[in-house]
């Protein structure tokens, strides 16, 4: 095991989701696309599993897939053991065990932030409205977002707005956070400094982190592991072991290690990034 | 508020407090510069305007009006009127065309007859409305309410439809129920767009009711200024050739309609206080 799988083991709880061998192929106006074939993997309870490769490879489809938006057309999913979906029932359950946070977000603009965060409690009946209130106060503390409770998602910045997202997904105790490029839209500081208020949250939290991603440097910066994909179909091309210990800050990116894995995978997603760009994917 | 000037989104309440400001005194100017237009036209005998009384000649015939009960009775029958239909088609209309966005079914089966009935204009069917309904009220309220509630319905099928797919997924992966979604999400969701339906649907509404009023011949009154209503008033200044009278009943429901939107609008930013910081 290695050093990085050891530190996850540590707090492994819950939230370890198998994926075996999931097909799925839909119809579109092009015809028969399987978009995902015979893949698998296994992330681990606790684990911050990075999931990279190109646009329109077929990742934002598994990740539907375990959050139950869309069935699959083979294989099957579990979560701790218990399936998701697979044979009898292609399309699993959405359920606040596993949340997901959107790529441009999906905030509710006519709720304040604070009732954003407290969504999840008051619709599943766990709370009041004024228990969720005040726990939804309570994590937006600890994530740094005091004085932006009353506001309108559209008065905040975009990376507060990311921010509200996922303490809004936690407040749901989560086994597995779903995270579909989260920080694509954001600029490159602002992404850094997101960067360590995950990680942050993520420590604090300990949920499993399942996170799309095309950036090479975010996924290695935050990832136990990294699953580089092929390009459609898609399934694992290459699983990297990020061995740098948690918990990490960004003094990380300038260490010869990081750079060492940094080529690792650039090779491995560029052959996959001309295959799909030859293949005239278009962007996703 | 450390995190309003950190996402750019600064005082806008002084910002648009300004902008107020100086949008009144344009809107002054605007009307200034009509009314002149209007006067010169007028008096000079251009083409068109030539034939309309100048503004100086309305205001005569307007100013004994103001004092004329019957002239504000017409105010009154028409407001009255206009609420009564338009409160209707939002009754029918919002429900009916929630109802129309999120039943597949109920969809299927209604639309079709929703568009054949959509483009026919309300004044066409003032004979039917005379012929369907036992009083003239009746027959009035129901071409008015015709009028709204096609907008009405439209904007919140329209509104429901392009709510975002990712709502929808974020409710549902936090555990909402059908009830949940449609409570939490459709109704804000389509909100403005009911807001903005109301709007447009209760400045038609002020359109047709010339058309609907000429239904009540007067309601009973033979005076030109009693009360039929501001668009039966419209009519009978025509027929005794009163032209400047005319003006005064058209400038009097284009108030009567700026003055209805307005509210709508206000009470819209009411309920979707979200809405101000876009």
């Amino acid at each position: 095991m290695s050093e990085a799988a050891a530190a996850v083991a540590q707090h492994a709880a819950k939230g370890a989701i198998r994926i075996q061998n999931v097909d799925k192929v839909y119809y579109a106006r092009e015809g028969r696309v399987q978009a995902v074939s015979e893949c698998s993997l296994d992330i681990r309870a606790g684990e911050i599993c990075m999931i990279v490769g190109p646009s329109g490879c077929g990742k934002t489809t598994l990740l539907n897939a375990i959050a139950g938006f869309h069935d699959i057309t083979g294989g099957a999913i579990y979560l701790d053991g218990q399936m998701l979906c697979g044979p009898d029932k292609p399309k699993a359950e959405p359920g606040p065990d596993r949340v997901v946070v959107f790529q441009n977000g999906s905030l509710f603009p006519w709720k304040t932030n604070l009732d954003n965060v407290a969504f999840g409690p008051v619709v599943q009946g766990r709370m009041t409205r004024k228990e969720a209130a005040e726990k939804a106060r309570g994590m937006m503390a600890d994530a740094g977002l005091v004085g932006v409770e009353h506001n309108y998602p559209g008065e905040i910045s975009s990376g507060m707005r990311r921010r509200v997202e996922i303490v809004r997904a936690l407040m749901n105790d989560p086994k597995v956070l779903l995270l579909d490029e989260p920080f694509r839209a954001l600029d490159s500081l602002t992404k850094s400094v997101m960067h360590e208020a995950l990680l942050e949250i993520y420590y604090r939290n300990k949920v499993t982190i399942f996170f799309i991603t095309h950036d090479l440097e975010e996924a290695i910066f935050l990832g136990h592991r990294v699953a580089i994909m092929t390009t459609r179909p898609c399934k694992p091309k290459k699983i990297l072991d990020v061995d740098i210990p948690h918990p990490r800050n960004y003094s990380v990116l300038t260490s010869p290690r990081f750079r060492s894995l940094m080529e690792e995978t650039v090779s491995a997603v560029h052959e996959e990034a001309v295959k799909a760009f030859e293949a005239g994917e278009k962007e996703m | 508020m450390s995190a309003a000037i950190a996402s750019g989104a600064e005082p806008r309440s002084r910002q648009r407090h300004s902008i107020f400001r100086n949008h009144l005194v344009r809107a002054a100017i605007s009307l200034v510069a009509f009314i002149l237009l209007w006067e010169m036209g007028s008096r000079l005998k251009l083409p068109w305007v030539g034939a309309v009384p100048p503004p100086t000649v309305v205001m005569k015939a307007l100013l004994p009006l103001l004092t004329d009960q019957g002239y504000w009775y017409s105010w009154y029958q028409s407001s009255r009127r206009v609420l009564t239909g338009f409160l209707a088609a939002m009754l029918i209309g919002i429900p009916f065309g929630l109802a129309m966005a999120t039943s597949r079914i109920f969809r299927d089966v209604t639309f079709p007859v929703f568009e054949i009935l959509r483009p026919v204009p309300p004044l066409a069917w003032v004979p039917a409305a005379i012929i369907f309904w036992p009083t003239q009220e009746l027959s009035i309220g129901f071409v008015i309410f015709l009028g709204a509630i096609f907008t009405i319905m439209l904007n919140v099928i329209g509104g429901a439809r392009s709510i975002d797919l990712r709502f929808f997924q974020a409710a549902r992966s936090m555990g909402s129920s059908n009830w949940d979604i449609f409570r939490r999400i459709v109704l804000p969701g389509v909100l403005p767009s009911i807001i903005v339906g109301c709007e447009v649907g209760i400045g038609i509404t002020w359109n047709v009711v010339v058309a609907a009023e000429m239904i009540s011949g007067g309601g009973g009154a033979i005076q030109s200024s009693a009360g039929g209503g501001l668009g039966f008033f419209i009519w009978n200044s025509y027929i005794g050739g009163s032209y400047p009278l005319i003006v005064v009943g058209m400038i009097s429901i284009g108030i009567a309609g700026y003055i209805s939107s307005s509210i709508i609008r206000r009470l819209g930013l009411l309920v979707t206080p979200w809405m101000r910081v876009r």
